[in-house]
């Protein structure tokens, strides 16, 4: 299997190391020409939304990226990367380019930024995931999901809330699999 | 090493690829954000400011770093004193991202750093070289950045800097194990974090380049010699354009490798810091702390 793993910013060699460790070849994607390279599925790593989203912009990556997608592209995506996917952004901040109400919104979620508060309110947990029990869950100056449409499958919670989610041809997470490896 | 400096080590794990930008009121936090900034570093004045006004510098104003937190919503940073414990707790209370234990503010304990493994905010310490890193870890910071030489727009002390702590880490690689206590007495490094350098070819926690950084190029060629990520202090408000320059720099950080898009991000930038040689200035502050 080919990963192609978003390498514009934030966690993308965790990302890649983690798909590796799955026996899959993995590239970076910086540039409109990486997209040329061909992939059976997509990875958003962590980050800062605000970053990532401006860059798939500047750099021409955003429309090209959001066609594959919406055409069936696979899609793995942790934290900063759920949050681009996501149908609703709540941020009770200012609203401007680096901070929309979506991104892609291609995923049926709202989710809520910085859920937890800041870096103190970063916290590990182990729970259940996709039926697995005991999975490490590392949660970043994590997002929230606080609504899920009809057909969306909800594969853990914590504190009642959903944490990760698939629908489709996307998986997505607020927490970081790619850092405990054990999911 | 405990949950929490794991949890640290990873939200700097975040940051990589990103510019973290030195701003002084709400208003450039908001420019630095939709330029594309990564993290912002609160403080009442930049490097260069500092430089020029000499004197004793100390943590901000904790009532000016909070207009900071509300005006962005990525990660927020501020600087404490090296030796500071107090700044330091201080700086955990209004819950800062992460603290600079800097020296560029006047250090407040002139032989011992601040024991970071007691604090549940994360740190970020500048190294001039691989045992000054490893020490700083050690000692519990969960980021390293280069000292640079700050405020002066000479990115000379960072490519020094960096080089030294590349080429060192290739050396400890290239050793045989039995080599590796000696060399952690050479470098005055923890042994542990000796050996892990050994076999794992890096430092166990990110590292970024800093100091002296006003252009994209500047930016690239940095990450270029093996930075993960670029602080940006006098380099960006000091400028002509600096929401123009801060965006380039944000993309040059991206896109290192790609000559033909740092050329055009070179282009109409507007007059960068003026700057002053390294070697021409009195206060040297890369020196304090060891």
């Amino acid at each position: 299997m080919r990963v192609g793993v978003l390498a514009v910013q934030g966690a993308f060699a965790e990302m890649a190391a983690y798909w590796r460790k799955k026996g899959a070849d993995t590239f970076e994607i910086r540039q409109l020409a990486d997209l040329g390279r061909g992939m059976d599925l997509l990875a958003l790593p962590g980050g800062e939304s605000t970053v990532q989203g401006k860059l798939l912009k500047d750099l021409g990556l955003f429309d090209p990226i959001k066609k594959l997608i919406e055409g069936g592209l696979p899609v793995f995506a942790t934290c900063a990367g759920l949050i681009l996917l996501a149908e609703r952004i709540d941020d009770p901040g200012r609203r401007d380019d680096t901070r929309p109400e979506k991104w892609f919104g291609v995923l049926p979620v709202a989710v809520k930024r910085n859920a937890y508060g800041r870096q103190l309110g970063s916290f590990t947990t182990v729970g259940k995931w996709d039926g697995i029990s005991d999975t490490t869950m590392t949660f970043i100056r994590a997002p929230s999901i606080t609504t899920v449409s009809d057909g969306v499958e909800v594969l853990s919670t914590f504190d009642g809330q959903p944490t990760s989610v698939r629908w489709r041809n996307i998986t997505a997470f607020t927490w970081h699999p790619e850092l405990s490896a054990t999911a | 090493m405990s949950d929490r400096q794991e949890l640290n080590r990873n939200l700097a794990q975040m940051l990589k690829g990103g510019v973290i930008m030195d701003v002084t009121t709400p208003e450039q936090a908001k420019i630095a954000e939709q330029a594309g900034a990564c993290a912002v570093m609160a403080l009442e004045r930049i490097p260069a400011d500092i430089r020029a006004a000499g004197g004793v510098s100390r943590m901000s104003d904790p009532a000016m770093i909070k207009g900071i937190q509300n005006a962005v919503s990525i990660p927020v940073m501020a600087k404490c004193r090296i030796g500071h414990i107090a700044e330091a707790r201080i700086l955990e209370a209004i819950e800062i991202d992460y603290i600079d234990e800097s020296e560029v503010l006047s250090p407040a304990d002139d032989v011992r750093h601040i024991d970071k493994t007691k604090f549940n905010v994360p740190f970020v310490c500048g190294a001039r070289d691989l045992g000054e890193a490893l020490r700083r870890i050690g000692e519990g910071a969960t980021m390293i950045r280069t000292k640079g030489e700050p405020g002066t727009g000479d990115v000379v002390q960072a490519v020094r800097h960096m080089r030294k702590m590349q080429s060192e880490i290739r050396k400890i690689v290239s050793l045989r194990e039995d080599e590796l206590y000696e060399a952690a007495k050479e470098i005055a490094a923890p042994l542990d974090l000796v050996k892990y350098v050994h076999e794992n070819g890096k430092l166990p926690v990110v590292n970024f380049a800093a100091g002296g950084v006003a252009t994209p190029a500047d930016a690239a060629l940095m990450m270029e010699l093996g930075a993960e990520g670029v602080f940006v202090g006098s380099g960006i408000f000091k400028s002509g354009d600096p929401a123009k320059r801060a965006a380039a720099i944000v993309q040059a950080v991206t896109n290192w490798q790609d000559s033909k898009l740092l050329a055009k991000l070179s282009e109409n930038l507007g007059p960068a810091m003026v700057g002053i040689n390294a070697d021409e200035i009195e206060t040297i502050m890369e020196e304090r702390g060891k």
